[in-house]
Parts: C-alpha cells; sequence; structure tokens
C-alpha cells in the first residue's frame, strides 16, 4: 500500500484506486527487441472487455479509469452525486476527454494522473492544463512510479497530492516539495516570474565576477 | 556578462544540496540505476566508456577569466589536468569520478556556475553568436533574451521531462553564426518596420539521425511574448511528441508527422491561451538584464593603427593570423579574435589547465576579463584594441593557440568520438589529426580557403557533420569502423544538409578522400569561388567521380 502525501502532510487515504480489467490477451509491443513503455498520445486506454470486466467496490469512495467512467456512467452517477467518484487517467489520455465526460469539472473531489515512469513528462502538462485551462479546484493526486525527486516539479504544476510508491519513505519524499526555495519562472503554484515577485539587482549594483583582479589590486567582495 | 544576484545563487547553491542528497542515495543503494539516470544526466553526468564524463552550461557561450580559472583548477585536480569545448558552448571533464561530481559542482557554483540540464530530456543551453554584442551586422544583441530563456527554463516544472532533448539558440545579426535553422527553436531577432525588437521563430530543426532544416512557423512576433510563445510550442510537443520511440522523439518529427502548417496552427491555438500573462517581458525587466551586457566602457580609439599596419607589412605569420582569426567589431579600434583550439596534433577542442589559466590570463590583459566560446570550438577575445593585436597574437603563439586556420579546413569541428564516447560507432579525434597532418601546408591552406570539415562519431551529430561542406560520420559495419563522406552541407542564412558522395571508407583512406575532393575543387573553381560554392554549381557528381573512379574495387558497400 502506496502511503498518501496530501497538502504537505501525510494521511490516511480514503480512496481506493480501481484498477482496469487484465486485458484478455497480454499483447507486449517491442521495438529493437524493448518492450515499449510509452503509449502515443491519444491512444485507446482500454477495450470494451476490460472495462466491462473492470471490478468496481460496491462501496466507499472510488477513483475510477477515465474509460470505465466513460462507458458505464449510469452505474456511477449516483455515487459521483454522492461525492464518491474521483477519475484517473493516463498520460497519454487526451485531458480534454476527460473533461469532456462530465457537466461539472469540480463534482469531482479528486482526478488522479498515473505516472508509468517518473520521466514521462505528459502528467506535468495535464496537471496545468487541469488547473489553468479547465479551473480544476480540487485534488489533483499523481500515482503510479511516483518519487521524491519528481515532487517538486509535480508540485509546481498544480499536483497536490502524490501517492508515493510502496518500497518508499513519505517522510523523507516530504522534504522534497522544499527542494527549492525561489523558482525562476511562473507556474500553477505561483503564476509569477521572478522578477515580478522582486525588485532584481541590475548591473551597476552586482557584484563583479568577471575580471580578476591583478595581484596589486583588492578584489572588490 | 549577466550577474548573478542572491536568487541567482541561491537557485544553484540548492540544486547542489539536491544532487549532493542524490548522488549519497544513489551509493546507498536507495536509487536503481533507471531513477538515478535522469537525475544526474540533468547535472550533466553521463556514465561513459572510461569514466563518467560531466558537462558544464557556459550559457550562450559567455566565459569569465575567473569561471576559466575555476575551469583549469577542477581539470587540475578531479580530472586528467585537461577539458574539451564541446559545438554546443559547453566544457566538458571526460575523468571525474560520480562520488565527487557534488563537490565538482559545489565548486563551480562559487563562480556562478553550473551542469543544470545540459544533458536530460529537457531543455539544454542556449546557444547563440560567438561574436553577439560585438559583430557589425549585429541588429539585436540577442544575449539579454538569451538569459531570460535560460532562468525561464531552468529547473521549468512542466517541461522538465520531455519527450527527447530540446536545444534552442538565438540570433540577432544578419549572417546566422548560431545555425538557428537546425536547432529544435531557433529565434531570429530582428527589428520590424515600426523599429521594434521582433523575432521570427523557426521550429523543428535539428542534426542527429534525421537532419532536417527547420520550418519558420512565425515570422513576427513582438519580443515581449517570446517566453510565453516558447511555451507554448513546448506544450505541444510536450503532450504529443512521441515518447515510444527514441529515435522518433524529437520535435522535429512531430512537426514533419503534423505538417508544419498543423503544428504552427496547434502553436497559435495553445499560444492564443496564454498570451499576456504573467510571462510577458517587461521593459524594466529586459533592461536589467541587458544592463550587464552593456556595461562596457570602451575608449574612443581611432580605427588607425599605424604600428598595426607596419606589423601585417613586415611580418607575414602575423599577417595570416589576422586574415584568419582577427575578427571585424562595431567600435572603432576594436577587434575579436579567435584563439584556435585546433593545432595540428592535438584534439579538437581540447585545452589543458594551463592553457585554460594562459587564456585567462589573455582576457584579464586584452579583453575585460571575458571570453566567449563558440560552436566551432575555438575561445573568442572578443573586445581587444587592434593596438594589443601583435602583443596578443605573440602571447597566443606561446601558448599554442595562435593557429592561423580560422575557418579553414583544419579548423575541424569534431565529437569526442568512440575514444571517449560510449555512444559513438568510430573514433573521430584521430581522423582530425590525419587531416590536419595531411593539410599541414599553411599556403595551401590558405589557398583551398573558407572550409568547414566536420567530423562526427556517430549519428548523433555532435561534430555537426551534416552542415560541414565536408562531413564525415563514423559508421560501424559487422563491429568495425567506417567513414561515410558527405558534402555540400552549410550552416547559416542558407543552411543545407549535406549530400553522401558514396561507399564509406575506412580510416586510413579518409584523409586520402578529403584531398581528392579538394583536388577537384582546386580543379573547378572558379575565382573567389568558395568550396561549398563549387559544389552547389556543379553538384556532387565530379567529386565522387574522382573520389571513386580509381579506386572502384576499393571502395566498400
Amino acid at each position: 500500500m502506496s502511503k498518501l502525501i496530501r497538502n504537505n502532510a501525510i494521511v490516511q487515504d480514503d480512496w481506493a484506486v480501481v484498477q482496469l480489467a487484465s486485458p484478455a490477451e497480454e499483447t507486449v509491443r517491442k521495438q529493437a527487441g524493448k518492450v515499449v513503455i510509452f503509449k502515443l498520445t491519444g491512444e485507446q486506454a482500454a477495450s470494451a472487455e476490460q472495462i466491462a470486466g473492470t471490478n468496481i467496490p460496491p462501496g466507499g469512495k472510488v477513483i475510477v479509469p477515465l474509460a470505465v467512467w466513460q462507458a458505464r456512467k449510469e452505474e456511477l452517477a449516483p455515487r459521483l452525486a454522492a461525492g464518491e467518484v474521483g477519475l484517473w487517467l493516463e498520460t497519454f489520455e487526451l485531458v480534454e476527454d476527460l473533461v469532456a465526460s462530465v457537466p461539472d469539472l469540480n463534482s469531482l473531489p479528486v482526478i488522479a494522473v498515473h505516472f508509468p515512469r517518473p520521466v514521462d513528462g505528459r502528467g506535468f502538462t495535464i496537471a496545468t492544463m487541469l488547473r489553468t485551462r479547465f479551473g480544476y479546484r480540487n485534488e489533483i493526486r499523481a500515482i503510479g512510479d511516483v518519487l521524491r525527486d519528481q515532487l517538486f516539479y509535480m508540485k509546481r504544476c498544480g499536483f497536490n497530492a502524490y501517492a508515493i510508491r510502496a518500497d518508499r519513505s513519505a517522510e523523507e519524499a516530504l522534504a522534497s516539495l522544499r527542494d527549492f526555495s525561489e523558482p525562476y519562472q511562473g507556474a500553477v503554484d505561483n503564476p509569477l516570474p521572478v522578477w515580478r515577485r522582486h525588485a532584481r539587482v541590475a548591473a551597476a549594483h552586482a557584484v563583479t565576477v568577471g575580471r580578476t583582479p591583478a595581484s596589486h589590486e583588492d578584489e572588490v567582495d | 556578462m549577466y550577474i548573478y544576484d542572491d536568487i541567482d545563487q541561491r537557485i544553484v547553491d540548492e540544486r547542489v544540496a539536491q544532487y549532493r542528497d542524490q548522488t549519497r542515495r544513489y551509493l546507498a543503494g536507495e536509487l536503481s540505476d533507471d531513477e538515478f539516470r535522469p537525475l544526474r544526466l540533468q547535472n550533466g553526468l553521463y556514465i561513459q566508456r572510461h569514466a563518467p564524463m560531466l558537462r558544464i552550461a557556459i550559457p550562450y557561450g559567455l566565459l569569465a577569466s575567473r569561471q576559466l580559472r575555476k575551469l583549469a583548477h577542477i581539470a587540475r585536480v578531479y580530472d586528467r589536468g585537461y577539458s574539451h569545448f564541446s559545438t554546443r558552448q559547453n566544457v566538458q571533464f571526460n575523468w571525474p569520478a560520480l562520488e565527487r561530481v557534488p563537490d565538482i559542482l559545489a565548486e563551480l557554483a562559487t563562480v556562478q556556475m553550473h551542469g543544470i540540464q545540459t544533458s536530460g530530456s529537457c531543455v539544454r543551453n542556449i546557444t547563440t553568436d560567438q561574436f553577439a554584442g560585438v559583430a557589425p551586422d549585429e541588429v539585436v544583441d540577442a544575449r539579454p533574451y538569451a538569459e531570460i530563456l535560460r532562468q525561464w527554463s531552468t529547473f521549468h516544472p512542466e517541461f522538465a521531462y520531455l519527450p527527447r532533448k530540446f536545444k534552442i539558440a538565438v540570433n540577432g545579426a544578419e549572417s546566422d553564426r548560431a545555425i538557428i535553422q537546425m536547432h529544435d527553436i531557433g529565434l531570429g531577432f530582428y527589428l520590424d518596420e515600426q523599429g521594434e525588437v521582433a523575432l521570427e521563430i523557426w521550429v523543428g530543426g535539428g542534426m542527429g539521425r534525421t537532419p532536417a532544416i527547420g520550418a519558420m512557423i512565425r515570422k513576427h512576433l513582438p519580443w515581449q511574448h517570446a517566453l510565453s510563445y516558447c511555451e507554448a510550442i513546448l506544450r505541444v510537443y510536450n503532450r504529443y511528441g512521441r515518447r515510444d520511440n527514441a529515435f522518433k522523439a524529437r520535435i522535429k518529427i512531430l512537426v514533419k508527422a503534423l505538417g508544419a502548417e498543423e503544428f504552427a496552427r496547434q502553436v497559435e491555438a495553445e499560444w492564443a491561451q496564454i498570451k499576456d500573462g504573467p510571462s510577458t517581458i517587461t521593459q524594466e525587466e529586459l533592461d536589467r538584464v541587458a544592463s550587464f551586457f552593456r556595461n562596457r566602457t570602451y575608449e574612443t580609439l581611432s580605427d588607425d593603427v599605424p604600428a598595426f599596419n607596419e606589423k601585417l607589412a613586415s611580418d607575414k605569420a602575423f599577417a595570416n593570423w589576422v586574415k584568419r582569426n582577427v575578427h571585424a567589431h562595431k567600435v572603432p579600434g576594436y577587434r575579436a579574435v579567435t584563439l584556435s583550439l585546433k593545432p595540428t596534433g592535438t584534439a579538437p577542442g581540447d585545452a589543458t589547465a594551463d592553457q585554460m589559466d594562459s587564456v585567462a590570463f589573455l582576457a584579464d590583459r586584452y579583453s575585460f576579463g571575458e571570453l566567449r566560446v563558440s560552436h566551432e570550438q575555438n575561445l573568442i577575445l572578443a573586445d581587444v584594441k587592434k593596438s594589443d593585436l601583435y602583443q596578443l597574437w605573440q602571447e597566443a603563439v606561446r601558448v599554442g593557440f595562435a593557429t592561423p586556420n580560422i575557418g579553414l579546413l583544419t579548423d575541424i569541428i569534431c565529437c569526442p568520438g568512440g575514444d571517449f564516447c560510449s555512444l559513438a560507432n568510430a573514433k573521430s579525434i584521430p581522423i582530425a589529426q590525419a587531416i590536419q597532418q595531411k593539410f599541414d601546408d599553411l599556403d595551401y591552406l590558405h589557398d583551398i580557403g573558407d572550409l568547414d570539415l566536420n567530423i562526427s562519431g556517430c549519428m548523433n551529430s555532435c561534430g555537426h557533420h551534416h552542415v560541414g561542406h565536408i562531413g564525415v560520420l563514423g559508421v560501424d559495419k559487422d563491429g568495425s569502423e567506417w567513414y561515410q563522406i558527405t558534402i555540400g552541407g552549410n550552416q547559416g542564412n542558407s543552411a543545407s544538409i549535406g549530400t553522401v558522395i558514396g561507399p564509406s571508407f575506412a580510416a586510413d583512406e579518409v584523409p586520402g578522400v578529403v584531398e581528392k575532393l579538394i583536388e577537384t575543387y582546386i580543379e573547378q573553381r572558379t575565382d573567389e569561388e568558395r568550396f561549398i560554392d563549387t559544389v552547389r554549381r556543379i553538384g556532387v557528381a565530379p567529386f565522387k567521380e574522382h573520389v571513386y573512379g580509381e579506386k572502384k574495387e576499393a571502395a566498400h558497400v
């Protein structure tokens, strides 16, 4: 069981992440003998059989795969109304499809993004767009291969919950949210670039690094 | 040059602390090789054939003497006494110990340097014209924009894990010395009809396995929007660029797949959503950053220097050097000087610690304590008084960096190749040295004139072979090293990709092939025609014929 960081604290997770049923036939794609890990943006996440075969717990709060939600809305509608349905999407699924699948995005208490690998950067854009383009205000959770070394970037892109991989320390991961104190560029957590946050030093007042003073000169420091 | 304030310094210091902890966790077995790889790459550390290789950023090629001395110190203490200047205005150490890299980065941070994003699938070091700020044909000094872009792209949270590496180049001169058409994004700065600074945007150029000239997706963008427009391009790429196949993951493949027009349409649609937001560059911020590049106090000098003219007339060696290694300057009485890192018999782009210290001394004495690194792998003193040139030349001769071959055949661009790099198919440095030895007659070299000869040890094209007038590419066939030759490539405003002349050659044949190409040129050229002009006029066939004519049997398929 992975441990959940939410809003800078380690918390008990009361949501169950529903996994897609395994496909009947596991098709492994390979290129030059290597298994293809990443799928192309816009690829289908699941077959009709997988969607139908996905087992959703009968009670409690559930985070459901987007593809399952799209096909089984009627069955889940009462639970959504009760605030007990969240959605998760793969990094290759389109955030626009998720937005289009619910009349009110903010009726979802949580949206999770599944990272197949820590280096699949599409998840960062998904979170950014949910916050800045589509006005989503509730929890955005990182699930899958979530490690502390990507947490600072995730936070800046609008994630506020992280299911840290079960074999890693959530306590140590918490510290990584503070790796940098004053980033250069604007992002979701603070849209202002550094020059709009602070008055910065111009050349006339800068300490020199350029010329090394000759031995008889004092170094300006 | 740009000088850090407390904010810049803290970012670099915090990066060192972060990487020190990541290295500790890796060595303690808490991070797997796969988990550590992207972290070390984004700090410039590759695991290479003999040892790790550490790549240090030289933002847009600008370096202070004090920084160069620090590089010399690192070469002595942590490496084997030398370093390698690369084609991307970076510097590389080939023998650092992985455990000591955090210490190296901490030392670099004391002189405002780092290895941030010099590797990995992120926005890399931004490159520009080595003569920015001094070239007479410059319309806009693009360095302040490059610095603003550097800060914006440093740890950009959304674009730290792109499908593949991402290279941005900027140019503000009439003659494009930054090859902006061969980058993932090329920004061409100019003055529009209203006299305002504007940009043209090139996307999807690049070398590598699938060389491509970029497409211009926007002709006019006011400078204030440089960041938001790049953000729009990167967002479209981050979402739709291929991640399933590393060889097809660069933005050029996406631009090709969609078509430049459709790609541009998607970028425009994305930009429309974010335009005029907080990342719009303000005049105040531009002025602040620009102030660092303007604070030169040039003396008011006459451009007519009789003593210089006398030396020029009396000393042929000096005259040769002036002809090739001294460049025009926009301030009267000043010149820019290229120190050649291509003397015969050494690896192109290499410099020893002692040489680096000597160049730092020359920079202090003659050029405001600053220098530049060019993508041709040479060092430039950009602000030398014309009256100092003779003395500087004499000192450069003593250092070994006065070879008068800038822009000539022996000014070879060359990657580290199979001697060092684990990606390489073949060695490249010995090929460069063999060619330099074949063409060591200076008069003949000057007679051949302008010629870019570029060598890459593999398809990744670090040696820019695609845009060499003569390009040499190392290829692997059944486990042995072969070399494929292209001609007709070009960098600059009329960029082009070279054409393969035919089957590849064994290493010892390459200098002879180059000689044959030159013979064809000498025979065919008209007055004032450069090698590239002749190739463009008469085509590849006559060259091919002369090279393969007598050796059909010996040629290998």
